[in-house]
């Protein structure tokens, strides 16, 4: 299967060009799935921007910021993973591909924390929540998007993990080459997505209220 | 009649549920939308058949509102949505571009198994007690305060949103790479073009639309109270969301039905579609501005007058490429061969009943005319002119154009005529009254009218009996065809696309050499003689 392209294509090269195009317009798919929330949020941002600011105040931006670096060094694995895969050292891209994954399992981790902390401060909306000051409404509002965003994300990163952990074993088992390495160039786009993702989410959910 | 084809290669049923083939799943997909069809229009007989009487005999209120909930879901995302693309794109595609198979066979075959999956959702939602929301789930009313199954019928939608969006993925990613050597983006049939708008609808739209029913799915059963006013939410937010999905979503419901319209006029008029350039960049300017139009049903919502004027500008620029659609259509026609079989019977009442759904889309973009009649049937009638006298009726050209090729047999052409013929006047009887109907003030959605309208229902429901009937008959004729029809040759139609090299039915990987386009499609000789695209 490596060597020879499936049988609907010519040649390698046109697989390789099919995968990455179908990657490419799933992913405008997904920007179009985030956008529609992060459209919804910016309305209430704009209507509601003393209370958003507030409830971003209460949000653990330690946290979010050391995801953040998370995530964007697990991008730069997986971009070296792909550049070194084209030159036949597929076993060093298995490593990187590894090391990617495992930063991402580090990321869930700090976001199930995060949600544990807020779980106790009573910010999850519902029965519990309890937010003080003139804000408690928008704040509620904030913290609906909050929990919609991240979880989608973090389930859009479980996925990358598996994804990775697939193409990791692959690429140990010697499936990719010089020639043929279209699967790790596709997955490394998903993963940079869901990395993407988050540097706006991080923007939206984190730094409001935080200046002056 | 030895020879292998797809349908002979691997008879057993196993096959074909784990096919990926994309003719057979093509044949999974009309099984499926077959079925689907007579759901929506089961709901939508007992609809007409309620509108009969004024008084509201036969049903409750509460049991109308599941109906015409019923009737417009299963029509509008598991039959008009998948109808072209699903069934007769995802056959012809490859064939028209020479390919062997579309660029991912096992995604295709998902985009079946999800849309049945989502089907079964959705129509377990229905046997279980049904949803009142209208296929539109405006909230609040869908997050709060229906007592209908939301969220299964969400779920559903979801679910099947996915297909789509798999679909369309497959199709933009095929036409891009999978060409024949020599076909060329002006050599590519118009249906082609007409399959690419649409995907590239499905793939930036649908995902919108997913993301708002997981917004009101979550409302309702958590109340996170995005759409709550109550919270501070907007429950205009809905709509906006929802119709930047749904307005687009209009032309996933019309654009494959204009494919197949530019296809067969030229065939039956042995010519080349006149203008190609423009009728096939019209379907670009039609899904690109489609995207923002979607205000235009909202004008009475609230939203600020500006708005209102900036979509109802824009939805008047949409009518420009929907018009030179048509007039290039009928240039087409001018001084050529024209021949009647059942496909142009159909293709010309498609040209004629999209321009009537078409102008009265004009009527409804005007600001003030549209607060006249907003909610009425006018809108009714106009977008059943675009969806089932449009989209239905290409639907049905294009499946007897492509049908010798897809079974290798012949429909026979009496009855498909004649039904062609029926359809044509039952729609007309079926929806030109409800025109009037929206003018004198009925309005949409009320199963109880003032006895003065009687007139007008009867006509309609009169209507719908012939349409029901006429809808009935390809049933019937088409299957008999299968086992008695005669024999097709490779072309039996004389037309240029490289789906007609290969024989009827094609054999498994289609093409035994890839073959090489020299020609732009549509090329006839004075006498009407064909010139394929790689002679």
């Amino acid at each position: 299967m490596p060597e020879t392209p499936a049988f609907q294509f010519v040649d390698l090269r046109q697989q390789h060009e099919v995968a990455q195009l179908g990657m490419w317009v799933f992913l405008a798919t997904e920007v179009l799935f985030f956008g529609g929330l992060i459209l919804g949020y910016s309305v209430y941002r704009f209507m509601y921007p003393e209370g958003f600011a507030d409830a971003a105040r209460h949000t653990q931006i330690a946290i979010g910021s050391a995801n953040t670096a998370i995530l964007l060094t697990s991008s730069f694995f997986v971009a070296w993973a792909v550049s070194i895969v084209r030159l036949g050292a597929d076993r060093v891209a298995a490593i990187l591909l590894a090391a990617a994954a495992a930063l991402g399992c580090v990321f869930l981790v700090l976001k199930g924390i995060e949600y544990k902390v807020e779980y106790d401060e009573h910010l999850v909306p519902g029965y519990f929540f309890t937010f003080g000051g003139p804000n408690a409404t928008s704040a509620w509002l904030f913290f609906s998007f909050y929990f919609v965003a991240t979880a989608i994300h973090a389930l859009h990163v479980a996925i990358g993990i598996m994804v990775l952990i697939f193409i990791a074993l692959k690429a140990r088992c010697g499936a990719y080459s010089a020639r043929y390495h279209a699967p790790v160039t596709v997955a490394g786009l998903y993963w940079h997505f869901v990395d993407l993702v988050w540097v706006f989410l991080f923007a939206l959910i984190y730094l409001p209220g935080r200046t002056s | 009649m030895t020879e292998r084809n797809y349908l002979t290669e691997d008879t057993r049923i196993i096959s074909w549920l784990f096919t990926t083939d994309h003719k057979r799943i093509a044949i999974l997909f009309f099984a499926a939308i077959t079925l689907f069809f007579f759901v929506g229009g089961a709901a939508a007989t007992m609809i007409r058949l309620e509108l009969v009487s004024p008084q509201g005999r036969f049903v409750t209120s509460d049991v109308y509102n599941r109906l015409f909930t019923i009737h417009g879901v299963v029509m509008v995302w598991f039959f008009l949505i998948p109808s072209i693309p699903s069934t007769l794109g995802n056959f012809i595609v490859p064939l028209m571009i020479g390919a062997r198979d579309l660029a991912f066979p096992r995604l295709n075959l998902t985009s079946f198994y999800l849309f049945m999956l989502g089907g079964c959702v959705t129509l377990y939602a229905v046997f279980a007690g049904g949803v009142d929301t209208g296929w539109t789930f405006y909230a609040p009313f869908s997050t709060m305060y229906s007592n209908g199954h939301v969220v299964l019928a969400a779920v559903g939608v979801f679910i099947a949103g996915f297909s789509s969006i798999l679909t369309g993925l497959n199709f933009i990613v095929t036409i891009h790479r999978l060409r024949a050597p020599g076909l060329t983006w002006y050599r590519l049939p118009l249906f082609l073009w007409s399959l690419y708008a649409t995907s590239v609808i499905l793939v930036l739209a649908t995902p919108v639309l997913a993301m708002t029913l997981l917004l009101v799915a979550l409302d309702r059963v958590f109340g996170v109270g995005i759409f709550d006013p109550d919270r501070g939410g907007d429950p205009l937010l809905f709509q906006h969301l929802f119709w930047f999905y749904s307005h687009p979503a209009v032309y996933i419901m019309i654009l494959p039905g204009m494919g197949v319209v530019s296809e067969l006029v030229a065939v039956f008029s042995r010519k080349a579609v006149f203008g190609y350039k423009f009728v096939a960049w019209s379907a670009i300017a039609i899904a690109v501005v489609g995207f923002f139009v979607w205000g235009h049903h909202m004008f009475v919502s609230g939203q600020s007058v500006f708005a209102g004027l900036v979509f109802s500008f824009m939805s008047f620029i949409v009518a420009v490429p929907s018009a030179i659609k048509v007039f290039n259509w009928t240039a087409t026609l001018h001084k050529g061969w024209v021949r009647f079989d059942a496909p142009m019977l159909y293709a010309l009442a498609f040209i004629g009943l999209f321009t009537m759904g078409g102008l009265t889309g004009l009527f409804l973009a005007c600001l003030a005319y549209d607060v006249y009649v907003t909610d009425t049937y006018f809108v009714i009638a106009h977008f059943h002119y675009i969806m089932v006298g449009g989209m239905v009726t290409a639907y049905f050209g294009g499946l007897h154009y492509w049908w010798p090729k897809i079974t290798g047999r012949m429909y026979p052409e009496y009855w498909a005529r004649a039904a062609a013929i029926l359809i044509f006047f039952g729609f007309n009887l079926t929806f030109f009254p409800q025109f009037i109907l929206g003018v004198l003030g009925m309005p949409r959605r009320y199963h109880v009218y003032p006895p003065e309208f009687q007139v007008w229902h009867v006509l309609s429901s009169a209507g719908a009996s012939i349409l029901a009937i006429a809808y009935l008959l390809p049933l019937f004729y088409l299957i008999w065809s299968m086992f008695y029809g005669a024999r097709a040759p490779a072309n039996p139609w004389g037309a240029t696309g490289l789906e007609w090299l290969t024989p009827s039915p094609p054999p498994k990987h289609n093409f035994e050499t890839t073959p090489a386009v020299t020609r732009p499609p549509y090329e006839y000789t004075l006498g009407g003689e064909a010139r394929p695209q790689n002679a």
